[in-house]
């Protein structure tokens, strides 16, 4: 027998297949914006899927903090490779030695605010018209007022009192020379959902996901790895223990949770009894209660 | 677990200013158990610091900065939450500024809507306004929720005499389906848990009511509609012969062999195949995001649209429609904008306004014939190319459009078409 309405999974996937086609149809030289996280990993399994048996007309943009987590990169090479899709780079190394940022000081310091220098000389030297994103509304208040295609002036600013009303699904994609649109196809995901599919259609994730013993550290109620980037206070000591990402950013400022999961289905499982945002364990976030606003406005992903 | 297969209900919020939106909201998420512990936390500090009596739930909803200061929402926000039965999504809409506007933007997509009324206000001119707008974006479901039943003794009279009211305000709209749920979202009565105190009250909680809608019928799978998003030519060797046309269903239902139409060329076709990934399809239907291919080599391109050669859209160079004006600035006359309609896009101009909708009244005024924000005017439009359309009412994808000023590529208005 036949059923003729889509699961909730189905429909957000139709749906971002949409607007992953609008972006095509629309814009001249669009990019994937690739951090090796879960939700780009997502949006490019949906792109590959929206233009099959063609290849994915986009390249992949991977804004490189060089405070990465190898596994990420080798991830990402591997899938590039896969996909024959273009891959972008712009480093965040070569913004500091050109003198565009200077580096964050103390031990707390990360790399992740001197991305959005970065991001926005790559989008204006690849003349890069729109940069599709993995963010998702429920991830936090300030994303929660994204539009699907939202508009960024030629400074890459973001203004969220003056957002153009996006209503069905008849996206404006005009823009002037200059300007750009930031694309979020999976606006309408949950954790649990990205979760969900990623379990669904069985997509490849980096190890990290799984559950691994790793030595940490005790940091801003989290465990952060060790790297080379890490500064050690006297107080804080290196211990190994079994643990697992919930999401991933620079290796300097991502935490991780205490966990067994190491499958998909116990990953799933465990997101699902879970009882604190993701981003809670992002440093980032935590710097104060408007920090992604702010970042956000001034062009960050 | 919430991965099971479920259906995804999209509903909106409508209440005037303290009717309690933002209190119901974080009453439906915190009840349904999908506040996380670190956003309590947060919420607990902000009320404490904010002298509040207890957590305040509002507080949840709140987005930017210039909100939280001001205490007030500016833009409409989604918010998200799943019970084991449904996945469901808010369009939360402010409650003063920009009323109109944001309310229609967060109509669109939504299957349902949520209209409160405070019980010691009963029916006032927002709630017209609400209501109308609801009927014109055709919501297939509204539920009335009357709140703050605790401060007006949790009185059944009160209830229906609201009821009255209201079913009187329906009757002059086309609003299908009405429930109405006597609540307190403070207290949390018949929010996500019965009420203890309205034993009176026979019918579900809120929360029940929008995991039981019967929401798959309202999709219209008669009239089959597929706008063309882009072209689809592999250049590999692989797949060098396949050409397929890449979009979504926005009706009715597609099969391989089936004849169709490609408007607005007219040329007659069959469907040879069906694909969606790797797959070869039977069938496709409303909402699904597919490639169809033809079995005779004819011109396809965006904007076109493949219809069943027996069921076609009127192509119309002269539509007449609702819109609403979304911009700060006001319509002057005999501007051309650029008019986006499914994957089309053409050059329109409007020809002549008909009538301005007083929406608190509900009263037609043939006389003002400025169009300025917030607006509700019926026009009539001319088009360079004709469009493919069907009416809004049967139809929301193929009946809806937005107008683009092309001196600011802003979105100025909304339509629904007649």
């Amino acid at each position: 027998m036949n059923k003729y309405y889509l699961d909730h999974l189905e429909e957000l996937e139709s749906e971002a297949i949409f607007v992953l086609r609008e972006v095509a149809a629309n814009f001249q030289n669009p990019v994937i914006l690739f951090s090796g996280g879960k939700d780009s990993i997502v949006v490019t399994h949906l792109a590959k899927k929206a233009f099959y048996p063609a290849k994915i007309p986009f390249s992949l943009l991977h804004v490189d903090t060089g405070h990465n987590f190898p596994e990420t990169i080798d991830f990402r090479d591997k899938l590039v490779e896969s996909l024959g899709v273009y891959l972008l780079v712009g480093s965040v190394q070569k913004s500091i030695d050109d003198g565009r940022v200077a580096e964050e000081r103390g031990k707390n310091a990360t790399r992740n605010s001197l991305q959005i220098t970065t991001l926005l000389d790559t989008i204006e030297e690849e003349r890069i018209d729109c940069a599709i994103g993995g963010a998702r509304r429920d991830e936090e208040k300030a994303r929660a007022k994204e539009r699907f295609f939202s508009h960024r002036d030629d400074f890459g600013q973001w203004d969220p009192k003056n957002q153009r009303p996006e209503l069905w699904n008849l996206f404006n994609a005009k823009h002037f020379e200059g300007e750009h649109f930031r694309v979020f196809p999976i606006s309408n995901w949950t954790e649990m959902d990205v979760w969900g599919y990623i379990l669904r259609e069985n997509i490849a994730i980096p190890s990290l996901y799984y559950a691994h013993e790793r030595r940490v550290l005790w940091r801003n109620n989290s465990w952060i790895p060790e790297s080379e980037h890490l500064q050690i206070d006297e107080n804080e000591e290196i211990v190994t223990k079994k643990i697992r990402f919930r999401t991933l950013g620079d290796i300097t400022i991502t935490g991780g949770i205490e966990s067994d999961a190491d499958t998909l289905e116990k990953i799933v499982a465990e997101v699902a009894a879970m009882r604190e945002t993701e981003r809670g364990n992002r440093a980032d976030d935590k710097r104060s209660e408007s920090a992604m606003e702010d970042r956000k406005r001034q062009g960050y992903f | 677990m919430t991965t099971q297969t479920s259906q995804l209900l999209r509903f909106t919020t409508a209440g005037s200013v303290d009717d309690g939106k933002s209190t119901l909201i974080g009453r439906l998420l915190y009840d349904s158990k999908s506040i996380f512990e670190d956003q309590l936390d947060a919420i607990e500090k902000t009320s404490q610091r904010k002298g509040h009596d207890g957590v305040d739930l509002a507080l949840f909803t709140d987005g930017l900065r210039d909100e939280r200061e001001q205490g007030i929402t500016i833009d409409v926000a989604y918010r998200y939450f799943s019970t084991p039965k449904r996945k469901f999504i808010i369009a939360d809409t402010p409650g003063h500024i920009q009323y109109t506007r944001n309310m229609v933007t967060g109509a669109s997509t939504a299957n349902a809507a949520i209209i409160l009324i405070d019980a010691r206000n009963g029916v006032v001119e927002q709630t017209k306004r609400h209501s109308y707008i609801a009927s014109l974006l055709q919501i297939s479901h509204v539920i009335v929720c009357v709140n703050k039943m605790d401060l007006v003794d949790w009185s059944e009279d009160r209830f229906n005499e609201i009821v009255s009211e209201y079913e009187a305000v329906a009757s002059k709209m086309l609003v299908k389906d009405v429930h109405y749920i006597p609540i307190s979202a403070l207290k949390g009565d018949n929010v996500v848990n019965r009420s203890e105190n309205m034993n009176w009250y026979m019918g579900a909680p809120l929360l029940h009511s929008l995991e039981t809608l019967h929401i798959s019928s309202d999709i219209n799978k008669v009239d089959a509609r597929f706008a063309v998003q882009t072209v689809i030519r592999p250049q590999s060797e692989e797949h060098r012969d396949f050409r397929g046309y890449a979009g979504r269903v926005a009706s009715g239902i597609f099969r391989p062999g089936d004849d169709v139409v490609v408007l607005p060329s007219g040329f007659q076709s069959k469907i040879s195949r069906i694909d969606f990934d790797t797959k070869e399809l039977n069938e496709a239907f409303a909402p699904m995001s597919v490639i169809l291919s033809l079995d005779s080599d004819i011109d396809v391109s965006r904007g076109d649209m493949i219809v069943k050669a027996n069921n076609q859209p009127e192509p119309e160079q002269d539509v007449e429609a609702m819109i609403c004006w979304l911009n700060n600035k006001a319509a002057r006359p005999r501007t051309k904008f650029s008019i986006l309609h499914t994957t089309n896009e053409q050059k329109a101009m409007i020809r002549e306004v008909v009538y301005k909708m007083n929406i608190d009244t509900l009263e037609r005024n043939m006389d003002d014939k400025e169009i300025g924000m917030n607006d509700i005017c019926r026009v009539k439009i001319r088009t360079t190319q004709p469009l493919m359309i069907d009416s809004y009412r049967e139809n929301r994808t193929t009946g809806s459009f937005i107008l683009i000023d092309d001196a600011t590529n802003e979105t100025v208005a909304a339509g629904m078409i007649l």
